[in-house]
């Protein structure tokens, strides 16, 4: 790695179905940082953290995460990040503690994270043992971030993480991203939770039309 | 990206034009011969004709169904994954199909005149029913939704899975009947007892076929690299409608 | 890159997955083994005749094998997708010819069982018999029809994950490929039976076709299986 970059895209084009989601998206983001990107529905926001974590074709421009090239070596770079997209990604007939320690065993995370996770999601307890199915929307959204966490990744990206969270939740979920960053990792994510996001945010990016600025 | 700069208008080529006009005339030689120039067969009679049809056809079905599988491996393996390849690989597989289609047809009416029934459990019968079907599920493959290079990779790996499995049903058919009923049934290329413009004919038919395959392919894999510019001009066009839309905001 | 972990530990993680959501959940169990069962019961009413019923008996436990294959295989793949587990599995920097094992082993397994249930119903309702040695062959053949089955399901379910139009298109696309172990199978299966007067020892070479198909598509299914369901 040559700079201290986590994120470099250069005119990046992202196409959906012969749709140009993104449509020539330029900006950096430096380690450490916590970057809100906001913008309206359809913008492209969640294009853009999918191809940040190797998920999407780069059709046209260059794009650089973690040091590798999106182009040529999309797979490298899927281990060092984490994504919680729109969907929570979780297996509705397993408990809570059983999707814990399917998604850390893959990733290989050891039990005193798996436990401490869940505490800090407020998840332990009777709830741990409750298959995910009759959790309400906001404790499943608990419980993919508890597994977000387990990942220790090194670039976080976090789609709409607020929305089905009480106030609590949100709490913490900002103190959860805060001490990532302490720890060396870098945050992006989207939301719509303005002046919350704003306050957790070092850097705010504008999304519009599938092209990047800043605010 | 890089052929957009070239003007494609049309599909024809100097080449292209040379096949055409060579396959027209190939195929109207056998047309006469077949039907009026040479002998029809002791045992069979006239039906022995359907042959300059079918066993042409069969083969072109092979030979595109094996440029599929080369083309695919070319797309997968080749470090630049070429969609020039892809293309290759999909037209081969829809000549072929149309190929196969009229391998069974003329086949099976074969089959009535000389064995009185339209069909026969025979291995080669039902491998190439097979398939037939197979491909029929390539080009399905081939017609899912996403990106071109998406829509490339998948069918590359249906066509190479593809050739993988038609040992695999050949010699299970084969084994099947072999058990359980002795190769009865006659074989009605074998059969026929050929003279020298009967094979000359026959041989006529497998060029011309392969002349219009050739033709076929060429032509067909030129108006799909015209509809993947269409769609990348469209895409252009998209990007910029995108970027104008941003600016205005 | 955290090297620690292995690919037999995604294997087992994802087989265990794969069981435990069946365990609970009783999909397969509840409703793919009635209709397997049913098609062994319309059969004989749509036979009805003991002898051929007796002879066919091999062929139609194959034939309910194959189309509850088809439930299976998209059961499978639905609780990966319906809250995108499948992006998660992809994005975890996994090797996913792992989680290919071991989707096809839980696969296997299954369809195992459901096999058990059909050639008990066989038993019940066809009369059939079976020598000591033919159970032998019956017992491998199954093993090895159900091991190429799992493995072929898993790879074609894969493809046909979240696409558009897949319950059509996933039966286009598996029943010529299967038809290899249709007819092995069923060989096998009716040499163990002794149907229509077939000798045990005709079976194992059947078994030998079985053993290739399963070795080919597990060894190009881990090969492909990355590749078709990354985006």
């Amino acid at each position: 790695m040559t700079s201290e970059k986590v994120v470099d895209f250069n005119d990046v084009v992202i196409v959906y179905d012969d749709f140009p989601a993104v449509a020539g998206a330029t900006f950096c983001v430096d380690a450490g940082e916590i970057i809100l990107l906001q913008g309206p529905n359809g913008a492209g926001k969640t294009t853009l953290l999918r191809a940040c974590a190797g998920l999407l074709q780069i059709a046209r421009g260059s794009a650089n995460v973690l040091g590798c090239d999106l182009q040529t070596d999309r797979a490298a770079v899927r281990s060092r990040v984490g994504l919680l997209g729109h969907a929570n990604g979780l297996f509705q007939d397993l408990t809570v503690s059983e999707n814990m320690s399917f998604w850390s065993r893959l990733v290989g995370a050891n039990k005193i994270d798996i436990d401490q996770a869940i505490d800090a999601m407020g998840l332990s307890g009777r709830l741990s043992e409750t298959p995910v199915a009759k959790l309400s929307a906001g404790q499943r959204r608990r419980c993919a971030l508890a597994s977000l966490i387990v990942r220790r990744a090194q670039l976080w990206l976090l789609d709409e993480p607020h929305a089905g969270l009480d106030a609590q939740g949100r709490d913490e979920l900002d103190r959860t991203l805060r001490a990532a960053r302490d720890s060396g990792a870098t945050v992006i994510f989207a939301s719509h939770e303005i002046e919350r996001a704003q306050s957790l945010a070092t850097r705010c990016l504008l999304v519009t039309s599938g092209t990047v600025m800043p605010v | 990206m890089s052929q957009s700069s070239r003007k494609v208008s049309n599909t024809g080529t100097q080449a292209t034009r040379v096949i055409g006009v060579l396959a027209i005339v190939v195929m109207i030689w056998v047309v006469v011969s077949g039907l009026v120039l040479t002998p029809a067969d002791v045992v069979q009679g006239e039906s022995v004709r359907i042959m300059y049809v079918h066993v042409p056809s069969a083969w072109i079905a092979y030979v595109a169904f094996i440029v599929t599988a080369i083309a695919s491996a070319f797309y997968i393996f080749a470090k630049r994954h070429s969609l020039g390849f892809d293309r290759v690989a999909g037209a081969s597989a829809e000549v072929g199909v149309m190929f196969m289609a009229i391998t069974l047809i003329t086949g099976s009416l074969w089959g009535r005149l000389t064995w009185g029934e339209f069909w026969q459990w025979d291995p080669r019968l039902t491998t190439t029913a097979f398939l037939f079907v197979t491909y029929i599920g390539y080009l399905a493959v081939r017609g899912l939704d996403g990106s071109t290079q998406q829509r490339a990779k998948r069918s590359a790996v249906v066509a190479l899975l593809a050739v993988l499995e038609i040992p695999l049903v050949h010699f299970s058919v084969v084994f099947w009947r072999s058990l359980h009923q002795g190769a009865t049934i006659l074989d009605p290329n074998g059969d026929v007892k050929m003279d020298g413009l009967m094979l000359f004919t026959l041989f006529s038919g497998v060029v011309g076929f392969t002349l219009v395959f050739i033709w076929l392919v060429l032509h067909r894999q030129r108006t799909m690299l015209l509809s993947d510019l269409a769609i990348e001009r469209g895409l252009d066009n998209a990007i910029l409608e995108r970027q104008n839309e941003s600016a205005r905001n | 890159m955290k090297k620690s972990m292995g690919k037999g530990r995604v294997v087992s993680a994802v087989l265990i997955k794969d069981l435990r959501i069946e365990a609970r959940s009783r999909v397969v169990t509840n409703q793919v083994l009635p209709f397997a069962g049913l098609i062994m019961i319309m059969f004989a009413f749509a036979l009805d005749n003991d002898d051929v019923l007796q002879r066919v008996a091999g062929g139609l436990i194959w034939l309910a094998t194959i189309f509850s294959l088809f439930v299976i295989v998209q059961r499978s793949f639905a609780i990966d997708t319906v809250d995108a587990a499948l992006d998660s599995l992809r994005v975890a920097g996994i090797d996913l010819s792992a989680v290919f094992l071991g989707k096809a082993i839980a696969l296997t397994l299954q369809l195992m069982a459901l096999d058990v249930v059909l050639i008990a119903s066989a038993f019940l309702l066809y009369q059939v018999q079976v020598s000591a040695v033919g159970l032998v062959l019956l017992v491998t053949c199954v093993t090895c029809a159900t091991t190429g089955l799992g493995f072929v399901g898993t790879l074609y379910g894969g493809l046909t994950a979240g696409t558009n139009g897949r319950e059509t298109l996933l039966p286009l696309l598996l029943l010529p490929v299967v038809a290899p172990v249709l007819i092995a199978a069923t060989r096998a299966t009716e040499a163990a039976f002794g149907s229509g007067g077939a000798a045990t020892s005709e079976g194992w070479a059947w078994v030998g076709l079985l053993t290739i198909f399963a070795a080919v598509f597990g060894i190009g299914g881990s090969l492909a299986f990355g590749p078709l369901i990354d985006e």
